[in-house]
């Protein structure tokens, strides 16, 4: 029996193996190197597989979660698809955080979960769970592999799934019988999905068409988002070529930072719920708005029927659902960004296109207006340690090196994306669309995994960061220098500000007792702490921790009351949008239907 | 070199599979609440085994009540289909299951429409054969017709075959409707 095996192997170049060994054969073909995993019953096999060879490295981290979210930043950081091994049941559910903050974010991964054996499936067995069905909603894609001749096709398929179109992750749930079972695997070749084909080049005449309308546009802005980054570089240096060409001002939102230089004259800001003045106010008043991988969300438009009423929208993305969605716009185009702006930037030579320059000359004349403003200002402290300021002192001592930053979900998040001065893409990770708090430090892990010699700092809360701390063991097991940098309110501090400005200062379950030491924390982990309290010992604790070599939990203490501004409340227009002097007002600014939207 | 077998007793703390049994075909009646999701309850328990459906069908059948009817053909080993049953079982919006493949006999319908395209002997053929098989023309150009066939699944299908040679194009099948034979309702019958 085994000599006609071999001489089918021998016959078809495919090659006999486990379906264990088929999975890391096929990580090494599509040239993962890393993986983030958890073992248990259900992915014995693999484990065991993984022990023998040395293409895959392994990084063991704490808590699924932990594992998916180091993934993320792996891939956001890399471009790479992320991978993750988990076991049934528990391990399977400990990942759907990590997966939904995925989806919401289009991170591309590739998931396997281990699962029963094939025949107790539906009996309720020890560590059984619906992987498939629990995972549905918040994958781009799923599988059961119930035999193990389907299992290379299926590994190969999640990848190019994962990687396409608007990226995701993709669960893979494997039997342990499927582990087990022999069958032939082969490698990836360029193969046709059925019926999966994203569209990848925009509409030519749709082009033709925009480039038109933005030589005719007399206040234009360009309006980026976290496509532009997922695209890949080429992206970036087109979009800044096509700025640079027409002279328009750019904004962008929290997923989209870097894509554009922040220290380039055109850029606005960020815009949305806690963008700049500049940013929401062009936003609502230009007569030409061209949205480039970015999707309308709620936390950009704020009141939907008072969002830029007076322009017309060019909407770029690859995922057709999210044309008109939120927003109903007058030129579609569906493709991939970086292959749309180049057609753009062709188009626009080739047709002599020039911009409106007096149009533009008054419009740059408004923006600045609004840039007068000077929306993002603070009032600093000698006594107490302002978090804008800490941010602004971090960015400064860590600009000239090569740094990327993460961030947990809350104040010190929006404060990152407003102090912080991104000038390149995929420096910046942090959890969007589904504000997962805990994602920050362990997508740092996977960032340093990825760059293990660049500077690599979480921006964090100290709530936040105790969701997901225990992945500083992993750090510290895998050498990993990551550097926590909490922004320590005592506060859940976006909470705080939403109560303090919409529920009547009742600050109910907010406050975190019992905070516990960090800096004893991190010597238990084996890792350095580090506290600061006044702001004149700031510059020095930063570069102590820029200096040491090893993970470090920085406890920066900062002003529990701080509030972060601009805001446009829930439910309020941009041009309604609320600065940091007029906190006092903001109760009368919220409207009743406001206090229901979050 | 070893087989699966000895190799999974050993590193496994999972019980052995049950010895083989035959796969079978059943057509199960479900009666649920029309309420949202109620489908994807349904079929979830399906899907989660990694169980095909053969077909479905699904409308309100009681609108003072909101009930629906759905009849779902499914293939497994008597074990597993006693188990997807007795899981539909316990769905809090299903009322009733009934297993109309045991019990009394059942009668099971299908209704297609099946497009073909031709001229001349063709198209004379394609109508003789129609015909042949009680089917309906619902609608006609100078070169197509449109027929509507019901019947049991087997009579479809061969009508279908017999229509590719002639110029089939396009069908479209409802999936099964059953019923029991006999007085009683649903509600009424033993599981
Ligand atoms: C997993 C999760 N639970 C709850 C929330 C709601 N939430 C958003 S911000 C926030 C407070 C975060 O506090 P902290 O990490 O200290 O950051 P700060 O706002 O103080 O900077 C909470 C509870 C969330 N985003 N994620
Ligand atoms: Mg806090």
């Amino acid at each position: 029996m085994t000599g006609a095996k071999t001489e089918t192997q021998a016959s078809t170049e495919t090659i006999e193996m486990t379906g264990a060994e088929m999975v890391i054969r096929a990580l090494a073909d599509q040239g993962v190197e890393h993986i983030f995993g958890y073992p248990g019953g259900a992915v014995l096999p693999i484990y065991d597989a993984l022990f023998q060879q040395n293409m895959v490295q392994h990084v063991l981290v704490r808590h699924e979660q932990g594992a998916v979210h180091a993934a993320e930043g792996y891939a956001r950081s890399t471009g790479k698809v992320g991978t993750v091994l988990v076991t049934s049941g528990p391990g399977a559910t400990n990942a759907v955080t990590g997966l939904t903050d995925a989806l919401c974010d289009s991170v591309p991964l590739v998931v396997i979960t281990g699962q029963v054996p094939t025949h107790l499936i539906g009996n309720d067995a020890f560590q059984e769970c619906d992987t498939v069905g629990i995972t549905r909603p918040c994958t781009k894609y799923n599988y059961l592999v119930k035999s193990v001749a389907d299992l290379p096709r299926v590994l190969h398929e999640a990848f190019h799934i994962a990687a396409s179109g608007r990226p995701g992750p993709v669960v893979v749930d494997i039997p342990k019988d499927v582990q087990f079972a022999k069958g032939h695997y082969f490698k990836p070749n360029e193969f046709q999905h059925k019926g999966y084909r994203p569209k990848r080049k925009g509409d030519p005449d749709k082009i033709e068409q925009a480039v038109a309308m933005m030589a005719a546009a007399k206040r234009p802005v360009f309006y980026t988002g976290g496509g532009v980054i997922n695209s890949g570089p080429a992206a970036s240096k087109r979009l800044r070529e096509l700025v640079k060409l027409t002279g328009f001002p750019i904004t962008s939102t929290l997923m989209g930072l870097g894509a554009y230089p922040a220290a380039d004259p055109q850029w606005l800001g960020m815009l949305g719920m806690h963008g700049t003045w500049e940013a929401n106010w062009s936003m609502h008043d230009c007569d030409l708005m061209i949205a480039v991988g970015a999707r309308f969300d709620d936390r950009i438009t704020g009141r939907l029927d008072a969002f830029s009423p007076g322009s017309k929208k060019i909407h770029i993305d690859i995922d057709p659902s999210s044309i008109n969605k939120n927003v109903k716009v007058d030129l579609p185009i569906v493709g991939d960004c970086a292959h749309v702006l180049q057609d753009m930037l062709q188009a626009w030579r080739a047709g002599g296109y020039a911009a409106d320059k007096k149009g533009l000359t008054a419009w740059w004349a408004q923006i600045d207006k609004w840039r007068a403003k000077k929306s993002l200002a603070y009032r600093n402290s000698d006594e107490i340690i302002k978090p804008q300021y800490a941010i602004q002192r971090l960015y400064e001592l860590t600009k000239d090196r090569d740094t990327y930053i993460t961030t947990e979900v809350g104040q010190h998040q929006m404060w990152a994306a407003q102090f912080y001065q991104f000038q390149e893409p995929t420096r910046w990770m942090t959890s969007g669309g589904l504000g997962t708090m805990g994602y920050g430090l362990p997508a740092a892990v996977g960032v340093q995994l990825a760059h293990p010699n660049s500077l690599v700092i979480d921006i964090a809360g100290e709530a936040s960061v105790l969701m997901t701390m225990q992945e500083m063991s992993t750090a510290v097991q895998f050498g990993l220098p990551i550097k926590v940098f909490i922004l320590n309110n005592q506060y859940m501090g976006m909470v705080r500000q939403w109560q303090e400005l919409l529920h009547g200062g009742r600050y109910s379950h907010s406050y975190t007792d019992a905070l516990p030491d960090f800096v004893k924390l991190a010597e238990a982990y084996h890792a350095h702490g580090i506290r600061c309290q006044h702001p004149r010992e700031l510059d020095d604790r930063i570069r102590e921790m820029i200096e040491v070599q090893k993970p470090v939990i920085f406890d920066c203490v900062v002003d529990p009351a701080e509030n972060c501004f601009p805001m446009i409340p829930s439910g309020r227009a941009h041009n309604e949008m609320l600065l940091g002097d007029a906190a006092t007002r903001v109760e009368d600014a919220v409207t009743e239907e406001g206090k229901m939207l979050v | 070199m070893n087989t699966a077998t000895p190799a999974n007793t050993a590193t496994t703390h999972y019980p052995a599979a049950a010895v083989d049994q035959g796969i079978e075909t059943r057509t199960l009646c479900v009666l649920v609440d029309n309420e949202p999701g109620v489908l994807a309850r349904v079929i979830g328990l399906f899907s989660g085994r990694g169980y095909n459906i053969d077909s479905l069908t699904v409308s309100e059948t009681e609108h003072q009540k909101h009930l629906s009817r759905i009849t779902i053909v499914t293939r497994g080993t008597p074990m597993v289909l006693e188990q997807i049953k007795n899981q539909l079982d316990r769905l809090v919006p299903v009322h009733r299951v009934v297993d109309l493949s045991a019990g009394g006999p059942a009668i099971a319908r299908e209704l297609a429409m099946v497009k073909v395209r031709g001229t001349g002997e063709m198209r004379m053929e394609a109508l003789r054969l129609a015909d042949a098989f009680r089917a309906r023309v619902i609608d006609a150009t100078t070169e197509s017709f449109v027929f509507e066939i019901t019947g049991a699944s087997d009579k479809i299908e061969s009508f279908i075959n017999l229509m590719i040679p002639v110029g089939l194009v396009e069908v479209s099948r409802t999936g099964v409707v059953a019923i029991a034979r006999g007085p009683e309702a649903m509600q009424d019958r033993a599981g």
